[in-house]
C-alpha cells in the first residue's frame, strides 16, 4: 500500500500519526508542500491514499483539488477542505442540511456591514471567513466598536477581509464542545473551558472530557455529513434551545484530547485512512 | 547536538524529533525548525501565516 502524507511543519499531531503508521508497519512518503512542484498536466500519481495535514489552508485546498482531479483518494477531500476552510461555506452547508447554527449575516462593504451588525443586534462576532486558532475574532459590543473595527479591517485587511462574516454572539457560559468525527463515528468529545469568550485550546482553553450523548452524536454526524464527511472536528455551543454548530475543522488538532478522552485519536484516523485506501 | 541559529546554544535533539518539527531553544526561547537530523541542522521557524490553522 502506498501512503502519502501531505504536510510541511510537523506538529504534535503529525508526529502521533507518523508513529501510528510506523507502529503498524506502514511506510509512508512525506510530501512537503514547500517543496512541491505540481505539473498540472501530469495526471499519474502512484498513491493509494494521501492524508492531508498541511498547516496552510491555501496549499491544502489547491493540492487536494489537483490530487482528487487526478483520481487520488485523499483524507480529507477537496470538497471537505473547501467547505470547512471557509466559514461562510460551512454555515451555508449547515443551513442547507437543517443543522442548528448561529445566525450569520454577510456583507461586502463597511457601510453594509455596519447595517448588518445593527440589524443582528449587539453583541456580534466578526470573523475572517478564512482563519483558524481563534485569530482575528472580534466581539463587537456597541456601535463605537463596530465603526472602529470596520475602519481598521478596511485599512489593514487583505482582500478577503472585505467579506464581512458577522455571527450572532452566543453566550457560552465559559465553555464549548469540540467533537471528533472519523468516518461514521463520533469517536470522542471535549469541553473547552476558558474565562475568555474565545475558548480555543490554541488560545488557552482547557480541555476536559465531554460524554458523547445521543444528541451530541447525532448532531456531530449530521454536521460532518453536511461538509462532506471524513475526519473532522466540530465546534458546538450549548444554548438554552439545545446544541448548535459553530464551525467544522478539516485538519483537526487533537493533542489535548487523547489523554483527556482516553481515545486513541491518531489510531482512529489511521484506521480510516487505511479503510479509504482499500476502497 | 544542534546549534541555535540565534544564540548558538547547543540543543540536544530528542530521538523522536522529526524533520519539519518546531522546537524551542532552551536558552534564548527562539522557535526553530528542524531542517535535518543527520547532521542536525536548525533554522528560525517560519512566521505564522494568515491561513495557518486546522
Amino acid at each position: 500500500m502506498k501512503i502519502g502524507i501531505l504536510c510541511s511543519l510537523i506538529r504534535k499531531e503529525e508526529k502521533l500519526l507518523f508513529d501510528e503508521f510506523r507502529r503498524r508497519g506502514h511506510d509512508f512518503t512525506r510530501l512537503d508542500d514547500r517543496e512541491l512542484i505540481l505539473d498540472l498536466h501530469h495526471r499519474q500519481w502512484d498513491f493509494d491514499v494521501i492524508l492531508e495535514r498541511c498547516i496552510n489552508h491555501s496549499r491544502a485546498l489547491h493540492t487536494l483539488k489537483y490530487l482528487n482531479d487526478c483520481g487520488v483518494k485523499t483524507v480529507n477531500t477537496y470538497e471537505v477542505a473547501n467547505t470547512c476552510g471557509d466559514k461562510l461555506l460551512t454555515t451555508l452547508a449547515l443551513i442547507r442540511d437543517g443543522i442548528p447554527t448561529p445566525r450569520v449575516y454577510v456583507a461586502y462593504t463597511p457601510e453594509a456591514a455596519l447595517q448588518a451588525i445593527e440589524q443582528l443586534g449587539y453583541p456580534v462576532v466578526l470573523k475572517p471567513a478564512v482563519g483558524s486558532w481563534g485569530r482575528l475574532l472580534s466581539k463587537v459590543n456597541d456601535r463605537d466598536a463596530a465603526e472602529a473595527l470596520l475602519e481598521h479591517k478596511e485599512t489593514l485587511g487583505s482582500y478577503h477581509h472585505s467579506t464581512y462574516y458577522i455571527q450572532e454572539y452566543v453566550e457560552k457560559r465559559g465553555r464549548d464542545i469540540r467533537s471528533f468525527v472519523v468516518g461514521d463515528e463520533t469517536i470522542c468529545a471535549i469541553y473547552r473551558s476558558a474565562p475568555h469568550w474565545i475558548t480555543n485550546t490554541a488560545r488557552g482553553g482547557v480541555a476536559t472530557n465531554c460524554p458523547v450523548t445521543p444528541d451530541l452524536n447525532e448532531l456531530s454526524l449530521r454536521a460532518a455529513k453536511a461538509v462532506g464527511g471524513g475526519v473532522v472536528a466540530i465546534d458546538i455551543f450549548e444554548t438554552p434551545d439545545g446544541l448548535t454548530v459553530n464551525e467544522v475543522n478539516y485538519t483537526m488538532e487533537f493533542r489535548n484530547s487523547i489523554d483527556t478522552t482516553g481515545v486513541n485519536i491518531p489510531a482512529k484516523v489511521v484506521d480510516y485512512v487505511l479503510q479509504v485506501a482499500r476502497r | 547536538m544542534a546549534l541555535c541559529t540565534e544564540c548558538e546554544a547547543e540543543i540536544p535533539l530528542d530521538p523522536s524529533t522529526e524533520v519539519g518539527e518546531i522546537i524551542q531553544c532552551p536558552d534564548c526561547g527562539t522557535d526553530l525548525e528542524v531542517l535535518s537530523l543527520h547532521p542536525p541542522e536548525l533554522a528560525p521557524a517560519p512566521e505564522e501565516e494568515e491561513d495557518w490553522g486546522e
